[in-house]
Formats: structure tokens, C-alpha cells, sequence
């Protein structure tokens, strides 16, 4: 730290915990929701949600691919990263993580996607030609057997994966709270409720991208939404916002209560620097307002373009929300001195490699890679029924 | 032996993950320094490495060996617990050849107010200033003898001391 000498603590510089840090437990976040809303059709069998099962595997996986590069451009050394993997700390909860994530993304991740797109992989593989053929073949790993009995195999092996996969998933998000959480020296972030805050809040982020996604999708291909599928995964969205919402009014109730010495503290941040972005975005637009749409969507009868639109919404300000929720927690965290005595401000850099821009980029880029991922395993029935034998449409 | 013929897929998926792995471990064995964990999780040849940086510190013991007069002006002053290149900066140097390395003398306008300079951080307890106002650019030195700054103290400079103890 050039200039910096005596008693100081280090966030009473600088801010060292970027837009990007932010980023990456909404990233996270989005993959671990996504893939629990997917688990919940495969494991309890419901057969409504069905049109987005393909669709928040492959949104998962996008996402996961991205969920590292934040940390990456964070590091001062990314080309020392993979040292993680290469010599084990087993003490520290950041190394570990990258064990967890790799866990996730091909114990978990890619072997059930594989499994489940594995006929339309092969049916692809005998109807397309020159590379693609390559492609598609060397993704079969050399095995075109898509008997009923190899199918049935299948479907067994991807339940018993995605069984694993919820709590991996849970462990994934929890981890990141767990990061958080376990920071003793830091009271905005020293909470126990941390992993499960962080859990929930994902459930809810991811659901709402994946209802987001199909709606949108959908209206891109031009056909039909089924109202069925978005209702009940807008039900999901309603009743897992609610425990998200009791969860973190428990933290703050708890923290009220126990006024511990950082209570003023906290207390004048979120008064003045958290203002707009933990009352206004995160509670009251990101939270309270899509729960009470949401709520009025499920107990009157509305028309259908009226749901719509209503989910359409307040799926945009769950994210909002959720996004605000990270930020108010990663740059919040980083706002007061751990002497209580003085308030550091945050200011964005535009085009830096930690700046505003990247970050908009890293946004996006996990949309990109989704729409490469449909290219390549078309999620969409329609398709399947075109290509696939009958053993498989039957399942 | 049907299971085995429709559950080929799977094996060729362990298999791949196996050999994954163990291409994995084959690039460690080759990355990871060989000393690494000797003694801790670290390279243990590191150790050996940095003991052979040359020291740019002395230590205070040196110091006073031959700067006698000044270690006893400190050790009955309020600077007794300051460590001489806690000011001075490493020495390390000139401790080994002090006629050809002249250490010269600290800059007191940078230097106390690194410790001196009032905060909201600091101990409540610990003595500080407003430099600005306290000493009005006059140089610290011209009232503080800067081995025993105590106002009053025997050795402080005839300029502020006005008077005994
Ligand atoms: C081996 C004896 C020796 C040791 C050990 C030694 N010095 Fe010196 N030091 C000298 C001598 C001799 C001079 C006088 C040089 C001169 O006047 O040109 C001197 C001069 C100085 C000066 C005055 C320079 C000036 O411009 O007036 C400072 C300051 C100083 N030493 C600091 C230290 C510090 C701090 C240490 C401990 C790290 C130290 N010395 C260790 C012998 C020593
Ligand atoms: C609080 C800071 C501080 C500490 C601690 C300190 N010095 Fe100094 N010392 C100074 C300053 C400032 C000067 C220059 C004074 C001046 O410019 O007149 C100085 C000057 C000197 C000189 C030059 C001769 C003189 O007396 O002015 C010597 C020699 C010296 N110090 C040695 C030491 C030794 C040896 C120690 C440890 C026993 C020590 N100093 C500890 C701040 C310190
Ligand atoms: C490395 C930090 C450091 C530096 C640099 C430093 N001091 Fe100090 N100073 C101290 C400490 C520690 C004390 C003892 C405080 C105590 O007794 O609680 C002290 C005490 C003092 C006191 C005594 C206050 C009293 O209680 O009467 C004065 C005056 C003083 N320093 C002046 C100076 C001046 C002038 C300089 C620059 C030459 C200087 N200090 C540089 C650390 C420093
Ligand atoms: C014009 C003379 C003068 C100059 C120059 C001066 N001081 Fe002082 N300083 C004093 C006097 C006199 C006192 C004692 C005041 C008292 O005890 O209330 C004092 C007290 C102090 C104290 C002790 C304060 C306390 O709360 O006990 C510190 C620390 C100090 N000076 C640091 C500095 C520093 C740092 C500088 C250089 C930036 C400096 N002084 C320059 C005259 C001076």
C-alpha cells in the first residue's frame, strides 16, 4: 500500500473487494438456483415444470462456466490459480472452494446433462455431417447405444446424480456464504444465517432467471408459453421468496436485538450509504414488491397475458434484488472501518479490468454461451420428437 | 452380462474420468517444486532462500554497541521503547561499514507525524498532535530532541526547554 503507514486498517484506503466480487455469488447464485429448480422436476417427478428441466440444466452450466473468470480478473496472479488445485490447502475455505466448484461442474453438472441429452447427442451424431459429426460423435464417447434398457439405465443413473446434485448445489452457494460468513473480524458479514441467507437467495435468483429465460425464449421462437409450466414455477418463485424474505428479517430482527458495539455503526451505513441500495432496490423493490405481485397472481384469477406480465416483472426485480442483495453484502461489508469510527465510499471504475464495463460484459457472456449450449443440445421437445426413437419420447 | 453391454456408455465415462484424473496428477507431479511440504505448505527450499537475502536490519543492540551516548539519552526518554530503525530505516549497512555509509538523518517533518499525527484511529492514550497547528512548520527537532522528546527532559534543546525540570 504506497503512502499508507501507521494504525490503519486496509479498507480505510481502499475498497478492495470490487464490482466484481459482487458479481461472482450472483453467478454462483443463478447456477445453484437453476439447478435445484431443475432437481426438483427430476427427484419429486413434477411433471409441470417439464419445459424448463433442459433449459436451467443448460442455463446452469452456462453460468457456471462464467462464475470463475470475476475471481480470476480480481486476482493479481490469475496464472497462479490453478496452484489451488496443484497443492491442496485443506485449512483454507477459498481453496477448498475450488474443489467444490469442480465437483459441481463435472460430477454433477455435466454428467447429468450428458445423461439426459445423451440420445439426442447420438440421434444427432448419425444426422449430421463433416465436423459436426465429429462433434457430436466424440460426444457420444464412441457409444451409440440408446436401447430402452441403456435409456432406462440412464434416467436410474441421472436421478441417483441429480440426488447428489442438490446438495452439491446447496454446498456450491452455501460455500459462498460460508466465505462471508466465517469472517469474524467483519460484523456485517460474521453470521451463521449467512450460507443459508445466501442458499435461499439463490433459489429464488435462479428460479427467476430460468422463468425469465423461458418466457423470453419462447416469445423468440415465436410459440405458445405454457401457462401450466410458468404458473408453477411462479408458485415456487412466491413460496421460496418468502422463507428468502424470513430469513433475512430474522438476520436483521437478531441484529437489532442484540445491538452488539458495530450496531451504530451498521446501523448509520444503512441510513445513509446502504440507503438506495438495501431499502429501495433490495427490500422494497426487490423484495416486497415481486412477493406482492406474486401473491396477487396466486390468490385471483388473472388473465393470461395479465400473469404474463405480472411474472415478467416481478421475475426482472427478484433479480434486481437479488443483485442488490449481493452488492449490499460484498461493497456494504467494506464501507465502515473495523474501529467504527469512519466510512469509506465505493467508486466504480468504468473501464478498468475490475471496472463497470467488464463487469456488464461478464453479465452477458454467460447468455452467449447459453445460446451456443442451445445450438449444440437443443433443449426443446419439439426437435426431440423429430429425432429421437420412440423408446425416448415414451419416457 | 446385458448390464454390461447397456451400461457400456457409463464405463466409458468412468474411464474418461480416469484418465482425466490421472493426467491431472501426472501434470502435478511435475508442477508441484519438489521441497513443497517438507515442513509446512510451502517449499520447504524457500526457507534457505530467504535466509540467504542479506539482512538490511541490525537490530537496536548493534546500534548501541558504538552509539553509546545516544541509546542512553533514548533508553531515559519517551522514546525508549522506539526501535532506533524504526526511525532511522534499515542500517544494516553502515552498521557493517560506518565510515563508507553515512545513514544520514531522518527528515522529522515526514517522520514523526507518520507516528505523531492526530487521528481518530489511533489510541486515545498515545500522544498526538496537530502538526500544523502544534508546531507551525517549525521543524520538530528545534524543540524536540528526537531520542528523548519529552518537553523538559534534560537533554531537550535549549530552545524549549526554559527552564529545570
Ligand atoms: C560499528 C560502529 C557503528 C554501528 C554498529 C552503527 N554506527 Fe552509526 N555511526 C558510526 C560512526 C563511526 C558514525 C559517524 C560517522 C561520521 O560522523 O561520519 C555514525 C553515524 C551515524 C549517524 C549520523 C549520520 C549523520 O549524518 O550525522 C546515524 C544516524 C547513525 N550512525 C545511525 C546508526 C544506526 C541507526 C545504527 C544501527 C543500525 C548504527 N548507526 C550503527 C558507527 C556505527
Ligand atoms: C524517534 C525517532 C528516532 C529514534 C527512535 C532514534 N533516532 Fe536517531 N535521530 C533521529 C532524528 C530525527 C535525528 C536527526 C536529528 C537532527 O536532524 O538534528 C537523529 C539523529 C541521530 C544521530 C546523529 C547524531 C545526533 O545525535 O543528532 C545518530 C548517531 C542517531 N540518531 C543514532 C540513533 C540510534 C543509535 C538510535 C537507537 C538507539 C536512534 N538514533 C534512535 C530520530 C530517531
Ligand atoms: C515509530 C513511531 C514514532 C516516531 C516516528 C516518533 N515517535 Fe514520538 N513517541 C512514540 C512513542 C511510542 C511514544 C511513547 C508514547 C507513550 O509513552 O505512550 C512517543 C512519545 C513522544 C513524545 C512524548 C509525549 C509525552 O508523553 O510527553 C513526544 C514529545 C514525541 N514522541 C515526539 C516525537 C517527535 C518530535 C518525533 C520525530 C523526531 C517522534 N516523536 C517520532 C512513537 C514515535
Ligand atoms: C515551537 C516548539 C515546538 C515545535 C516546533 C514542536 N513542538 Fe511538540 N511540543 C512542544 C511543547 C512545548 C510541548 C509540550 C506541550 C504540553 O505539554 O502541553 C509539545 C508536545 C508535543 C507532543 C506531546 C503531546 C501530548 O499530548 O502529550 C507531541 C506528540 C509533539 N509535541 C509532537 C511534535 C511534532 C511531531 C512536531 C513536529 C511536527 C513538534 N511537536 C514540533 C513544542 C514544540
Amino acid at each position: 500500500m504506497p503512502g499508507v503507514e501507521g494504525f490503519m486498517y486496509p479498507n480505510e484506503v481502499s475498497l478492495y473487494w470490487s464490482v466484481l466480487i459482487v458479481l461472482y455469488p450472483f453467478i454462483t447464485g443463478l447456477v445453484a438456483g437453476a439447478f435445484i429448480l431443475a432437481s426438483l422436476e427430476r427427484v419429486f417427478r413434477v411433471e409441470a415444470v417439464k419445459p424448463t428441466y433442459r433449459l436451467a440444466l443448460l442455463t446452469a452450466l452456462a453460468f457456471l462456466i462464467v462464475a470463475p473468470l470475476p475471481l480470476q480478473l480480481h486476482l493479481g496472479h490469475p496464472e497462479r490459480s490453478y496452484e489451488m488445485y496443484m497443492t491442496p490447502h485443506r485449512t483454507s475455505a477459498m481453496a477448498m472452494f475450488g474443489f467444490v466448484y469442480l465437483w459441481y461442474l463435472m460430477a454433477v453438472l455435466v454428467v447429468e446433462i450428458w445423461l439426459d441429452f445423451r440420445a439426442d447427442i447420438v440421434a444427432l451424431s448419425q444426422s449430421t455431417t463433416g465436423w459436426k459429426h465429429w462433434m457430436y460423435w466424440a460426444m457420444t464417447l464412441g457409444s451409440a447405444n440408446v436401447s430402452e434398457r441403456a435409456l432406462a439405465i440412464d434416467e436410474r443413473v441421472g436421478w441417483v446424480v441429480t440426488l447428489i446434485g442438490i446438495p452439491s448445489a446447496f454446498l456450491l452457494h452455501g460455500y459462498v456464504g460460508f466465505i462471508f460468513g466465517s469472517i469474524k473480524a467483519n460484523p456485517w458479514w460474521s453470521s451463521p444465517l449467512m450460507p443459508v441467507v445466501f442458499i435461499f437467495s439463490a433459489m429464488v435468483s435462479g428460479i427467476a432467471a430460468v422463468m425469465l429465460l423461458y418466457m423470453a425464449l419462447m416469445r423468440l421462437r415465436k410459440q405458445p408459453i405454457d401457462m401450466r409450466c410458468v404458473d408453477t414455477v411462479a408458485s415456487y418463485l412466491f413460496y421460496i421468496f418468502i422463507v428468502d424474505f424470513s430469513l433475512e428479517m430474522l438476520d436483521l430482527i437478531h441484529r437489532i436485538y442484540e445491538a452488539d458495539e458495530s450496531f451504530r455503526s451498521l446501523d448509520f451505513m444503512v441510513h445513509t450509504r446502504l440507503y438506495f441500495s438495501q431499502i429501495v432496490l433490495q427490500i422494497l423493490l426487490g423484495t416486497l414488491a415481486p412477493i406482492l405481485l406474486l401473491f396477487v397472481a396466486q390468490v385471483t384469477k388473472l388473465s393470461e397475458p395479465t400473469r404474463k406480465k405480472i411474472y415478467a416483472v416481478s421475475g426482472s426485480l427478484a433479480l434486481v434484488g437479488i443483485l442488490a442483495m449481493r452488492w449490499n453484502v460484498v461493497i456494504g461489508g467494506q464501507l465502515f472501518s473495523k474501529s467504527f469510527l469512519g466510512y469509506t465510499t465505493y467508486k466504480m471504475a468504468l473501464a478498468t479490468r475490475e471496472g463497470l464495463l467488464v463487469a456488464i460484459g461478464l453479465t452477458l457472456l454467460p447468455l452467449l454461451i447459453l445460446a451456443v449450449l442451445m445450438k449444440v443440445l437443443p433443449p426443446w421437445p419439439e426437435k426431440k420428437h423429430a429425432s429421437i426413437p420412440e423408446a425416448v419420447a415414451a419416457h | 452380462m446385458r448390464l454390461f453391454r447397456d451400461a457400456g456408455h457409463l464405463f466409458r465415462l468412468a474411464g474418461l474420468f480416469a484418465f482425466g484424473t490421472l493426467f491431472i496428477l501426472t501434470i502435478r507431479s511435475f508442477l508441484v517444486p519438489r521441497t513443497f511440504g517438507e515442513y509446512g505448505h510451502y517449499r520447504g527450499a524457500a526457507i534457505a532462500e530467504v535466509a540467504a537475502h542479506p539482512a538490511r536490519f541490525a537490530g537496536h543492540q548493534t546500534c548501541e554497541t558504538c552509539h553509546t551516548d545516544v541509546a542512553q539519552t533514548k533508553a531515559a526518554g519517551k522514546h525508549a521503547q522506539v526501535n532506533c530503525e524504526a526511525c532511522h530505516g534499515p542500517q544494516a549497512k553502515h552498521a557493517d561499514d560506518p565510515s563508507s555509509v553515512d545513514p544520514g538523518k531522518p527528515d522529522t517533518a515526514v517522520l514523526c507525524v507518520r507516528c505523531h499525527e492526530a487521528s481518530a484511529a489511533r489510541p486515545k492514550d498515545f500522544p498526538q498532535v496537530n502538526a500544523g497547528d502544534h508546531s507551525g512548520g517549525v521543524p520538530c527537532q528545534t524543540c524536540h530532541q528526537p531520542h528523548s522528546p519529552a518537553i523538559g527532559s534534560a537533554s531537550a534543546p535549549a530552545s524549549a526547554a526554559g527552564g529545570t525540570k
